[in-house]
């Protein structure tokens, strides 16, 4: 089993307060995490350290490491545009690029300098594809990304990171704004993309976390409480606080 | 709409094909039973015996699948039909299995006692008619065939005529000759055993009815 990423006893201060105690996981290469707990445990400020969201939130210090293929994310010498490149993250909402379909793909891959247009044309298809999306769009790829759905927004957003190649995705709870069809469309989507990609996902929906995920984590308080495999979690947690939690008990 | 929640179906589909496969071996496993049993083949029993643990492993596995679908999946509606009906027939196929186990256990006794009292044949016809119900109510699983799963529910009375059958039969050896009626009693057991497996198939044909219609049939 290689692990994709590795955080050790990080730390996240958000200036005197300790928002991530100490959390040490290790995250499988080509498999799904899913991120539980309830809101304010820590679970969306960790995800975020995994590509160095955090750097752009002011007062914020963090100890410890996060390793990406056994090399410290967190080392001085790290190049953070190219990070967020391999590790890249889908919000809660989607939030397309006031341009077209087209356009939203190929942003990524400009800005990385590819100007060819034969390249960029393919690149766009295999994204759109990748996020299975290219059947519902490639007859009005030119158009207003802005007049699509919101579950095709979604996508359309996964395509945008799939087109700089990324080796990580990152997902913070990205279904949160999407109707139950559109929810199912992503997560049949994330089983997929797991066949190529290392997925994180936060997600306040338990249910979404047991269908979608391979392992899962329990947040609470900036802790870690329990970590194991998805079918573990469900059917017979070690923690009772994890259990509370599963079964709706909690608190 | 498209197709969303594929790798679910395909779970359930997998969990039907490996009770269907687990159905098979219990099958066979009795009709193997039966055949040492009439032809005084000990080898052949000890090996049904040994088989019988495989097939309680494969019951754990097949529950367990159950148990995680249930908390990852949150079956509703036929769905939930068909992990619930699963576990059922499980069990009843795992009972199929143990009956087998039983009937091979009085096949190595009987043949370490001495010659058959009489050949059998009564004994491997009704194990042909429990099997066959058997394969029938795994058919109609795999098929979600409610009309053939209502004829296994009929076929059910003709095992227990022939039970009956062989049971007076029994009773007259012991009754002519006392000294049958240590492997007479033996051979009652083994008639009773399969009267149960032809029980257990009619069982999954019922839940056959239940899953395809969501009704549950009438119990005798």
């Amino acid at each position: 089993m290689e692990y994709k990423i590795q955080a050790n006893k990080l730390k996240l201060y958000y200036g005197d307060a300790l928002a991530l105690k100490k959390i040490s996981i290790q995250v499988v290469k080509n498999s799904v995490l899913a991120l539980i707990g309830p809101s304010g445990c820590g679970k969306s400020t960790f995800i975020k350290t995994l590509n160095r969201m955090n750097d752009l939130v002011d007062g914020v210090r963090i100890e410890g490491e996060v390793l990406l293929d056994h090399i410290n994310i967190y080392h001085p010498d790290t190049d953070v545009v190219m990070l967020r490149k391999r590790v890249g993250m889908v919000f809660q909402r989607p939030n397309p690029f006031p341009m077209s379909v087209y356009d939203n793909i190929a942003y990524g891959p400009r800005i990385h300098g590819l100007n060819n247009k034969k390249r960029l044309d393919e690149i766009v298809e295999k994204s759109l594809r990748g996020a299975a999306l290219w059947e519902e769009v490639k007859d009005r790829l030119h158009t207003s990304a802005m007049g699509m759905s919101g579950g095709q927004q979604q996508r359309l957003c996964i395509a945008r990171l799939l087109a700089v190649e990324p080796e990580v995705l990152l997902m913070d709870e990205p279904c949160s704004a999407l109707d139950p069809i559109s929810t199912m469309k992503i997560e049949e989507l994330v089983t997929e993309l797991k066949q190529n990609y290392t997925i994180v996902m936060v997600t306040h929906n338990m249910q979404q976390a047991a269908r979608v995920s391979d392992y899962t984590a329990f947040f609470l308080n900036g802790e870690l409480i329990e970590h194991d495999k998805t079918d573990a979690i469900f059917t017979r947690p070690q923690d009772k606080r994890t259990e509370d939690y599963i079964t709706g008990r909690f608190g | 709409m498209s197709i969303t929640r594929q790798s679910y179906d395909h779970e359930l589909e997998n969990l039907r094909s490996d009770i269907s496969e687990m159905g098979n071996l219990v099958g066979l496993a009795i009709g193997e039973a039966v055949k040492a049993l009439a032809t005084q083949n000990i080898d052949l029993a000890s090996k049904i015996m040994a088989g019988d643990d495989i097939i309680d492993a494969i019951e754990v596995d097949i529950e367990d699948k159950c148990m995680v679908l249930i908390a990852r999946q949150q079956p509703l509606a036929r769905d939930l039909r068909i992990i619930g009906t699963g576990l059922k027939i499980t069990t009843d196929l795992e009972r199929i299995g143990d009956h087998a186990f039983d009937i091979a256990k009085i096949a190595i006794k009987v043949a370490e006692s001495g010659p058959l009292v009489k050949p059998l044949v009564d004994l491997p016809r009704m194990a042909d008619m429990a099997q066959k119900m058997l394969k029938e109510s795994l058919e109609a699983y795999i098929n979600l065939d409610i009309t053939l799963a209502e004829q296994v529910c009929q076929a059910d009375d003709s095992v227990d005529d022939i039970y009956q059958q062989i049971f007076r039969e029994l009773l007259t050896y012991m009754m002519e000759d006392p000294r049958t009626i240590s492997q007479a009693t033996q051979l009652i057991f083994v008639a009773r055993y399969l009267e149960r497996v032809a029980d257990h198939a009619t069982n999954i044909a019922e839940w056959v009815i239940y899953l395809v219609t969501g009704q549950r049939m009438r119990k005798k």
